[in-house]
This record gives C-alpha cells, structure tokens and sequence, in this order.
C-alpha cells in the first residue's frame, strides 16, 4: 500500500529540507540587500564576472587532471597541485632568460608560445615520472594506498624544488603587450585576463575534442568505464592511463604559465591552495566528468569573485572578502549534501550502472 | 560506495593544514641561596648560561628573523661572549610568522629547563598563544618586533605577564601613519586592507581610529587572508567609495599582489598607496615590481639623526661580521632586548661559595619590567606594567626605485616624514 507522501519523510530529510530553506533564505535576502543598496553599476558587476572567469578558468585547468586521473584510475592526485607548480616555476625560469635578452618584448608572440611550450612539457614530464614511480607500483593495492603515496609525492616536490630554487619566491618578468586594456565589446578587459580566458576556452575544447573524437580518448573513456573488459578488447591499458596524466598535467603546466602572468609570484608552495581549489572545482562539477571540470572550475572562480559581495555584503557583513573561501567551501558541501556526484555527475554514474 | 574517497580525501586535506596544542607546567623552587615562585636556574661553575631565540629564521619571512637574530648575535659579542663568568650560549627555534609556528617554537623551547630568558617573537601572531606557553615554564620573552597594540594592552591577562617588548606599539606606528597622510599628503578619504593576523587588524584599527578623529573618511575597512591571490574583486569593492589612499599594513606576498592589482582596477588609478614595516624590505620591491614606485611605507626611523653615533658603530659591525647591509628593521631593537636581559641578569644573579650562579625567574621578570632609563641604541627605554619598552622613533618612506640591489632605507625609499 502507497502511504501518503507525508509518511515517507524521516528525519533526515526533514533536517535537509530546513538546511536547504535557511541556505536559500539567506542567499536570496543577501542578494537582495546588495542588489537594494545600489552602490554597484552593471560596468562594477561585469568586472566582478570577468575576474571570476579568469581565475576560474585557471582553477578549471587544473581540475582537468584531478577528474581525468579520477575518471580513469579512482584514484585523486593529490600531487597535482605541485605539478602545477612545477609548471609555474619552469614559465618563470623561461620567461626571465627571454626577459634578460630582452626578447621577451621584442618577440612577445613567439615568446609567449615558447614559455608556454616548455612549461607543459616540464608539468608533463613530472606527471609522468610520479606516475611510473610512485603509482604504478601501488595500483593493485587497496586505494588508500595511493592516496597516501600521492600526499608523499605532493611534500616532496615542493620540498625538492625549495631546496633548488630557495623558500623565497621569484617574480615573472612583466611582458609590455600584456599591459593594459583591451576593449571588447564596450567593456575594458586586463589584457592578462583577456589572454587567459582564450587560451583556456581554447585548450579545454582542444582536450574535449581529444577525448571524444580520436582513436585515443576513445580507447581512454573505454579503459575509464571498465579496465578489464577493455584489455580483453586489445586496448593498452597502461598506455591509456599513461595519456591521462600527460594530458591532465600538461593542462596543469598551461594553467601555472597563465597564472604566472596573471599573478606575477611563483613560489615552491604556491600550488597548494589552487591546488585544493581546482580539487574542490572537480568535485563540484562531478569528479571524473570533463566538462563538469570545466564547469565546476568557473563556476567556482565566479562565486569567489561575486560570491562575498551578493550574498555577504547584504547581510551587513563587514570584509566580505575574507570570507571568500567560506563561500567556495560552503558550496562544497552544500554540493556533497544534495547532489553527491556533483553538478554533472548523475549522467557519468547512470551511463557506468 | 565509490564516492566514499572524496570525504576521506577532504579530512586528510584537513588534517594536513591542522596543528598540535601541548602546554607543559613549571615548579616552584628553592635553590642554593635564592628562592623564587616560579623557578630557579641553577648554573654550574663554568656552564654555558643559555638564551633562547624564536624567530622567523626560514621561508618567506625569514628576513625579519635573520636580521633580528644577527641583533642579538652582536649583543652577545660586544659581551665578549660571557656573562658573570660563564660563556653565553645562544639556541633557537624557527616560528615560521604564523600562530602554528610560534606554539611550536614556544612549546619545545619551554621543555628546555636550562633557558634563562628568550628574545622573540618576530611576529605578532607567534607571540600571541606562543608567550603564554613560555612564562608557563617561567622563561620571560623580550620581543624585538612585535608591534601588535593587544600584546600589551592592559587586559592583556596574567598569562603574558613574562612578555615584553623592545618594538613600538601599532597605536605609536598607526596614529604616525594617519597624521602623515591627513596633515603632509591632505588626503581625506582612505580605505583599509588587513589580513586578519594581530598586527595587521591592530595597525588598520588604530589608523582608522586616527584618521577618523583627524576629521578624515575612512570609505572601507576591507580584509583579504594571506593566501588570497586574486585582489582585484575586493579593490573592485573599494574602488566603489573612492579613497584617495588605500593603507594596508600586511606582509610581503599579499602586499605585493595588491600593490601589482591596485592599478588595473578602474577607479584606483590615482590613488595613493601605503603599507607598514612588516612590507619594507627588498622582498617587497621584488613581489610589488615597478607598482611599488611612488609608494609609502611607515617603519622605524633609523636614521642617523635619530639614532646617533652609537648606531653607526652597530653598523659597522654589522657589515664586518656579515658582510652586508641589514635585512630588516628591527636589529637595534634585538640588540636592545638583549642587552636588556643581560642587565636584569647580572641585577638578580646570584652566586655561592663554589662559584654556581642561581638565577630566580620571577626576580628576572620582575627586574626586566624594572629597567628605567635604559641607554640602548633605539634611544632610551623605559617599561611600563604591561611590558611596552620602546622608545619609539616612527618616519614614513617613499620608494623611489623598485629595483631590489638599490635598496638603501633613507635614501631609496626615501625617507619624507616626520
């Protein structure tokens, strides 16, 4: 017998719906009270947006080779976040030797492209060495194992390239056709966010393309579903996971280039927070979903920039800023409580079921 | 079952970032000739008589420990090395300008029975829990570059009763910074930046507090965290109240980013920018690049003008042991709390017929918060009950040149105030 909806609430679900209420309550009487108070015009709220998207972007790059490892391997890379780093760093040290000879300026193009070339392959080069050093061995093991192996990794290449390069930081040289403004479409963008926001757009269409329309991606979403059952197809899979890290570390390498030009300090700790926030992006996306990387990354980026000011500042929140990664985080877990398997997760689960 | 990771995950992440609290207790004690409530340090005939440094010695940070560590290592020296006869040993541990830091420092060195006194922190956030640890073990702490007003505020409680402080208190620094921009640069409208440490709070609290009285606007009172990367939203907030002055008395990798983003800002393109000491170093100018040009700072004068000839020989020495110019501002003050000790030592010390020397702590507090009158190269310093020494000297900078090897306090950044 059907008994009546009413009858089918627990507790729990009660709890959940008030948690929701409340959440939603103050979410919508923040924005409110900002949107009331009128102190900001569209001109303020566009910039708000555009620098949300570039550092989301940033963050999306990242998230790429949290999900793919995922994706494939079940397993999360905590050392990611320093292959990113190492990427940073590598950008740096070209890009100050262009400097020095002053063809950074004369030749910003080629420059640019070069610097950006190098820094990929050193981030790929790295993902590739921890892969067949610290987790190939381990990949029969239960997965706390790897896991572990991972935060090891991520202590010592931060401490390896401390001991090379020093604790202090260093800082990316300044390239002259990156100052400034460009307008477009009536509204002034930072040239550097300008850069960053394309380069991106253009790489995560370049890896979603990979992904799903070459021989490669194909054989890597097979192994992804189900390794056993594609070895028994002929699919290599050492090779697939192999691809996976390169790929994801190569996006790494790119997002430390972009983030160098944009935030001009480089340090041996520096991809720790972004590397926790690029975590959290692929998880709020769907972990394992490329393109819910991708949105997760955004949409991260947008609510830490827009996020302090349309929901705290309202509410009569003094220093909303400071509060930033309360509003990432929070999303976090409301993300884990109401949809666990993220923005984009439920198709990837139900296509595997 | 296989999103099950993803919440282990989190809690590793969290625990990573997490620390570890442990307070140990002191005895009381009668020994040899000298009785005291908190404790007794017994030095043997020929022992070493050890101090304590805790201070940012390494990271990003550490040219503020190095330098004040260097102050101390010259006191040592012009002493000959020995005090009441026995040879001064010098030990430490680095505090890493964060709250982790200095509980840890403070912690091991509080297991330490042999420490007759320490000079540290460096930074404001070490001291606070980090002090209260030490004078638990009854080890009595002189800061050389603290600057944080609620340290020694008088409701600061009986557990740092072992603390003082050879640095200016913020409320000395902040109110110089507020008369500097209202009276020479008659701005009007400022806005604030901290980034939630003790002395970034404290500094931004006492300007606005000044420039408000002055008869100034402050537009915005904003905070960011240290780790924060991205200003731009933020300033694009403060951009809304159009300040004349952004003042944010913060440290180096923050600072940096800030002053490189102010620019790029709509609405923040002329107006004038200022930090505090914990940014004037060569570091900054390294993290700020060409932005820094045209920026103020406040820091301790140290000027020849103010700090005379003694300060000079200091110098000299300096450049002789280490071969280059100072790191940062507080080496006198280091030298001073120094000194300081040694001289509240050789008051409260006692010796017996065997030529072991007993030192009773709460009699070297006590003689420490004493000290009058006392002749150091930051001027004359004097205690008051809640252990603020300083004889603060306080001039406002102007960086001419961002170029790191053309640092030369005084001349670049230039000194414009008083």
């Amino acid at each position: 017998m059907q008994r009546s909806w009413a009858w089918r609430l627990s507790v729990t679900d009660l709890y959940l719906w008030a948690f929701r209420i409340v959440v939603l309550a103050v979410v919508i009487w923040g924005t409110i009270g900002t949107v009331a108070a009128r102190r900001y015009g569209g001109e303020v709220w566009i910039d708000f947006l555009v620098f949300g998207m570039s550092q989301g972007s940033i963050y999306a790059l990242i998230a790429l080779g949290y999900t793919m490892v995922y994706g494939i391997l079940r397993m999360i890379n905590f050392a990611h976040g320093e292959v990113f780093m190492s990427g940073a760093y590598t950008a740096y040290f070209v890009a100050a030797a262009f400097g020095r000879s002053g063809y950074l300026d004369r030749n910003p193009v080629v420059s640019l492209l070069a610097v950006l070339a190098v820094a990929m392959a050193t981030s790929t080069l790295i993902a590739l060495l921890l892969e067949r050093v610290a987790y190939r061995p381990l990949r029969q093991s239960p997965r706390l194992v790897p896991l572990i192996a991972a935060i090891g990794a991520s202590f010592f290449l931060q401490y390896t390239f401390r001991g090379f390069f020093g604790s202090g930081f260093q800082a990316y040289p300044e390239t002259q056709v990156l100052k400034g403004t460009w307008a477009i479409a009536g509204v002034n963008i930072l040239r550097t966010q300008a850069v960053v926001l394309v380069a991106a757009v253009l790489m995560m269409a370049g890896l979603y393309a990979f992904v799903m329309r070459t021989k490669t991606g194909t054989a890597m979403r097979a192994v992804s579903e189900d390794k056993e059952a594609a070895a028994l197809m002929g699919i290599d899979v050492d090779r697939s996971i192999v691809i996976a890290f390169a790929v994801g570390a190569s996006m790494a390498g790119a997002a430390g280039f972009l983030y160098a030009i944009v935030f001009k300090q480089v340090h041996f700790f520096m991809g720790f927070v972004p590397g926790i926030k690029a975590f959290t992006a692929a998880v709020l996306g769907g972990i394992g979903n490329i393109p819910g990387a991708m949105l997760g990354g955004l949409f991260l980026g947008i609510f830490e920039s827009v996020g302090p000011i349309l929901f705290l500042e309202g509410l009569g929140i003094v220093a909303p800023y400071q509060l930033k990664d309360v509003i990432a985080f929070t999303m976090l877990v409301m993300v884990l409580i109401f949809r666990p398997s993220g923005i984009l997760g439920e198709r990837l689960m139900a296509k595997k079921a | 079952m296989k999103r099950s990771r993803i919440p282990i995950a989190l809690v590793l992440a969290l625990m990573l970032a997490g620390g570890q609290y442990f307070v140990p207790a002191a005895p009381a004690a009668t020994v040899g000739p000298v009785t005291d409530p908190v404790g007794v340090v017994r030095i043997a005939k020929g022992a070493p008589l050890t101090i304590a440094y805790w201070m940012v010695v390494a990271g990003p940070d550490a040219s503020l420990g190095t330098d004040t560590k260097r102050g101390v290592e010259i006191a040592i020296a012009d002493k000959g090395g020995k005090l009441l006869g026995h040879p001064i040993r010098l030990i430490g541990e680095d505090t890493g300008c964060n709250a982790e830091g200095g509980v840890t420092a403070a912690t091991k060195l509080s297991a330490n029975k042999a420490i007759v006194a320490a000079v540290g922190s460096n930074c404001s956030s070490e001291a606070v829990p980090g002090a209260p640890i030490l004078w638990k073990a009854g080890i009595v702490t002189v800061s050389p570059s603290n600057t944080a007003p609620k340290l020694t505020a008088p409701d600061r409680g009986p557990t740092y009763d072992g603390y003082l402080r050879t640095a200016h208190n913020d409320k000395v620094q902040g109110r110089v910074a507020a008369e500097f921009v209202y009276k020479s640069l008659k701005l009007r409208k400022a806005a604030t930046i901290h980034d939630g440490s003790p002395y970034a709070e404290g500094l931004a609290g006492v300007f606005t507090e000044t420039f408000r009285k002055l008869g100034g606007t402050v537009t915005a009172q904003e905070a960011i965290s240290p780790t924060d990367t991205d200003m731009r939203p933020m300033l694009t907030k403060i951009a809304a109240g159009r300040p004349d002055m952004i003042y944010y008395p913060i440290f180096i990798a923050a600072g940096g980013h800030i002053t490189r983003q102010v620019k790029e800002v709509s609405g923040l393109a002329n107006a004038k920018l200022m930090g505090a000491d914990g940014m004037f170093s060569p570091d900054f100018m390294k993290a700020a690049g060409e932005a820094a040009v045209g920026m103020y700072h406040s820091s301790p004068d140290l000027s020849p003008e103010a700090l005379g000839p003694a300060y000079k020989v200091f110098l000299d020495k300096h450049q002789k042991r280490y071969g280059e110019k100072p790191l940062a501002p507080f080496h006198p003050h280091a030298y001073d709390a120094a000194n300081m000790i040694f001289a509240a030592i050789t008051k409260v010390a006692k010796k017996d017929a065997a030529g072991n020397t007993y030192i009773g702590r709460k009699a070297l507090r006590d003689a420490l918060f004493a000290t009058k009158n006392f002749k150091g190269l930051t001027g004359t310093l004097t205690c008051d009950r809640f252990g603020d020494c300083a004889d603060p000297k306080i001039a406002i900078y102007q960086t001419l040149s961002a170029d790191p090897a053309k640092w030369d306090p005084g001349k670049n950044p230039k000194k414009v105030y008083p």
